[in-house]
Parts: C-alpha cells; structure tokens; sequence
C-alpha cells in the first residue's frame, strides 16, 4: 500500500505539492491527470523518493521513503518508476539495458537476468530487437523497453510519469496497450496521463490534481461524468 | 642528388630523444589523466563551494604557460632539497599540467549526461557509485574520446618544452644535431616526421573507437 499524508513538496520558493493525501492499495490502478504544473509528476518522484519532501510522509508498505534511515536503493526496487523520456541507456543494446540492474543491484547471474530480462521483452513485444542498441527502436519501442526493464526488478508498484506525452500519435496505442495489459494482470499502478480514454478505461479511481492540491478524486465515471469541483469541470470540458 | 652527413648513429640518437619524448608523454598522461578523472568527478559531484580551492589550482596550471612552470618546478625542487631528477620534476609538473586540462575535458563529458538518464539509472535502485561506473562513465567517455586524444596529442608536443632542464628528448636531440651538422632543414624534417609517427597511432586508435561508438547512434 501507498500512503501520502499531507505531502508538502516546494522547489525555492515555488509551492509544488500543498498538502496531498492520497492512498492506492495494492492492485489498485490511479490515474492522475490535471494541468501541467499542477505538480502530478513532482508527486511519483517523491514517492519513490527522487525528490525530497518538506513536510507531510509517503509511507510504501509501511517504510518512511523520506525518513533517514530508510535504505532508498532497496525501496527503489520495490517501485518502479518509467517516464515521459525514455531514458534509455544508449551505450547497452536493448538486452543489457534490461539485465544491468537486476545484474547489479540484485546480484543476479548473467544467465539469471537475461532469462527474466527476456521474458519482459517478450511481454512488452520487443522479443526481436535483444541485440539492438536503443537508437534504432522507435519512441514506442524506447518506452516499452524502459517498461520492460522496470519490470525486471520485479516491483511491487509501477509508476508511470506521462509516458505517452514524448510519442508520435501512431505510437501512443502501443505504448497504452501495455499499461492495460499491466493493470489486467494485477499492478498496482499509479498514472500520471493526458489520454483520458485510458484512465476512464482501466483505472479503478482517477485523482485531479490543481496547484499542487488534489482537487477531486473518484471513479472514473465519477469525475468523467459527474465531476463535482468546478476546476475538474473545466479542465476537462477544455480537453474533451 | 640528395646528400646528407648525417649517418644511422644520429638517427638512432635521434630515436632515443624520441623514446624519452615518449616516456616522458606516457607517464603524464597516465598520472594527469588519473587525477584529472579523480578531480573531474569531484568538480561535478560537489558543490562549487567546496571544490573552489581544487578550481583555483587547477585554472593556475591551465593559465600559466607551461615553460615557465617547469622552470620554477625545477628551482622549487632544489630549494626545498627534494632531489628529484629533471626527468621526474618534468614528468610531475607535466602531470599535473596535463591534469588540469583533463579535469575540464573529464567534467564536461559528465555533465554532457542527461539529468534524466542518470535519473533512470538511480530510480532502478542503482547506487551512486553504480550510476557512475555503469551509466556516467561509458557515455561520458564517447563524448570526452575527442578532446582526450587532442590533449594526448598536444601533451606529447609540449613535452619538447623539458630541454631547458636539460633532458635530451626529440626536440633537444635534433638541435644537437643541427648545431653539429648545420642541416637544420633535414633534420628538423626528419623530427618531425618522428612525431608524425608517433601521433598518427593515437590520432587513429581514436577515430577507430568513436566509429565503432558511432555505429550504435
């Protein structure tokens, strides 16, 4: 389970995060969508502990992910985290970018990652390209990589920063249809997206964030059809 | 028909200058290369703050022009009664010349790796420490590769600078030469097609490497 409690979160002078309360349990999937700057993307990389908070907690099964004496490498495994760039590690063929880390934060054999390392590549459909370096996937072959090596550290939870936003419109579908397959099998998924299509289709509870404050959150036809706080009502006649 | 005086002893003398031209290349451009890394991290891991001391050292090395810091290197050493040969006085001010103008190339190859990428890395559960062997250093040194080769390359020049301690390197063999058999055209020639030799290796063993890195872009 995911528990933010009263997350304050400013860059300087700027306030990002105003007191968000936000709790996802396990297998759940939250779609969180909202204007840009209203500080939805701020939120994942404090949940897993990118960015510091300055007041409130994020607790993951129950760990401070902002306390000291938190080991943040080992929590880091738990949640992974695939963002709106694809990140790449351009020097790796598509294979080794998925077995680095379970190789050297996990302690795997080579032979003991490439076997789970092909099996997500097979998952997300890039089972073809292990030998090709990132340059010559295409933007939705990036992002499905980038998925597939979170995925081999076998997280408990998948954080998803806007990971449609960098792709040609064609590609978008491949990418989304990845997502649903995950959110079928039982992730627990939290979603930053702009494709309103997705988060009314496969999460279980959409969050509005504004200005840093988490405005509405419900069911998806809840918000879609009936949205209650006037600034959800506008943001979403501006994007339908 | 072309003659010369010169016979196979002067270029074989010749070739000694040449050796230690080299020696004295290698071993500041391994110790400055070494340090350059160690401070190059240093520089773009820490704050400014801190490494402000490291920074101004390293700007005096890059500023002084390098004669003149041989020269007091070398007077330093008698003063302070360290008894180092010129030899070893040339290959450590070399050194650390070379350093100061590695760590520039070492931080700004670092730097050249995106935020976001490192940020991916960590988000794994990298440490730091893997982040940087793993990720910063391999795509760092695609981007440093160039400008690494070109220091090597201008090092392996600058060293001819060690004659005014006295070391007989290629320059300094080559004036010899001159003086005895005043064929300053020849066999300046002649030197200068030794450094060609020299060079031309390195020039290439770059462009080798950063055309196989380029086959994955």
């Amino acid at each position: 389970m995911i528990e933010i409690e009263k997350v304050y979160k400013s860059f300087g002078k700027l306030d990002v995060l105003k007191g968000v309360d936000l709790t996802v349990a396990r297998g759940e999937v939250v779609s969180i969508i909202g204007g840009s700057g209203s500080g939805k993307s701020t939120l994942l990389t404090c949940i897993n502990g990118l960015e510091p908070i300055q007041s409130g907690r994020i607790l993951i099964d129950g760990t401070d992910v902002h306390a000291r004496s938190t080991d943040l490498n080992k929590l880091r495994r738990k949640v992974g985290i695939v963002f709106q760039q694809f990140n790449a590690f351009p020097h790796l063929t598509v294979l080794d970018n998925v077995t680095l880390a379970p190789r050297k934060v996990l302690g795997m054999s080579r032979a003991e990652a490439e076997e789970i390392a092909v099996k997500q590549l097979r998952h997300v459909g890039l089972a073809d390209k292990l030998k090709v370096y990132p340059s010559r996937l295409s933007g939705g072959q990036q992002q499905r990589m980038a998925i597939a090596r979170a995925l081999a550290m076998s997280p408990q939870y998948m954080l998803f920063d806007e990971v449609t936003s960098a792709l040609d419109p064609l590609l978008v579908g491949e990418v989304l249809d990845t997502l649903k397959m995950l959110a079928e099998e039982g992730m627990t998924m939290i979603c930053v997206t702009h494709e309103m299509t997705f988060a009314r289709d496969v999460s279980q509870r959409v969050a509005f964030f504004h200005q840093g404050i988490l405005a509405e959150i419900g069911p998806p036809d809840q918000i879609f059809g009936a949205p209650q706080h006037p600034e959800t009502q506008k943001f979403l006649s501006n994007v339908r | 028909m072309f003659e010369t005086a010169m016979t196979w002893n002067d270029l074989m003398f010749m070739l000694r200058g040449a050796g230690v031209t080299l020696w004295i290349t290698a071993i500041a451009v391994a110790g400055g290369t070494a340090l350059g890394i160690v401070f190059g991290v240093a520089r773009s891991a820490l704050s400014p703050w801190v490494t402000w001391p490291l920074a101004f050292v390293l700007d005096v090395l890059r500023s002084v022009p390098l004669l003149i810091q041989l020269v007091l290197a070398n007077s330093f050493q008698a003063i302070a009664g360290l008894g180092w040969s010129p030899f070893v006085t040339s290959c450590v001010v070399l050194a650390l010349y070379t350093a100061a103008l590695c760590t520039e190339v070492v931080r700004g190859a670092i730097l050249s790796v995106p935020e976001t990428t490192r940020r991916a890395a960590r988000s794994l559960g990298m440490t730091w420490a893997q982040d940087q062997t793993q990720i910063v250093f391999p795509m760092a040194l695609r981007v440093g590769l160039p400008s690494w080769i070109n220091l090597t390359l201008g090092v392996m020049k600058d060293s001819a600078l060690v004659l005014w301690l006295g070391i007989i390197e290629l320059l300094r063999a080559s004036q010899i030469l001159v003086t005895r058999l005043q064929e300053p055209m020849f066999i300046l020639l002649v030197a200068g097609a030794i450094y060609f030799l020299i060079s031309f290796p390195v020039a290439r063993f770059g462009e080798r490497l950063e055309k196989r890195w380029r086959a994955h872009d």
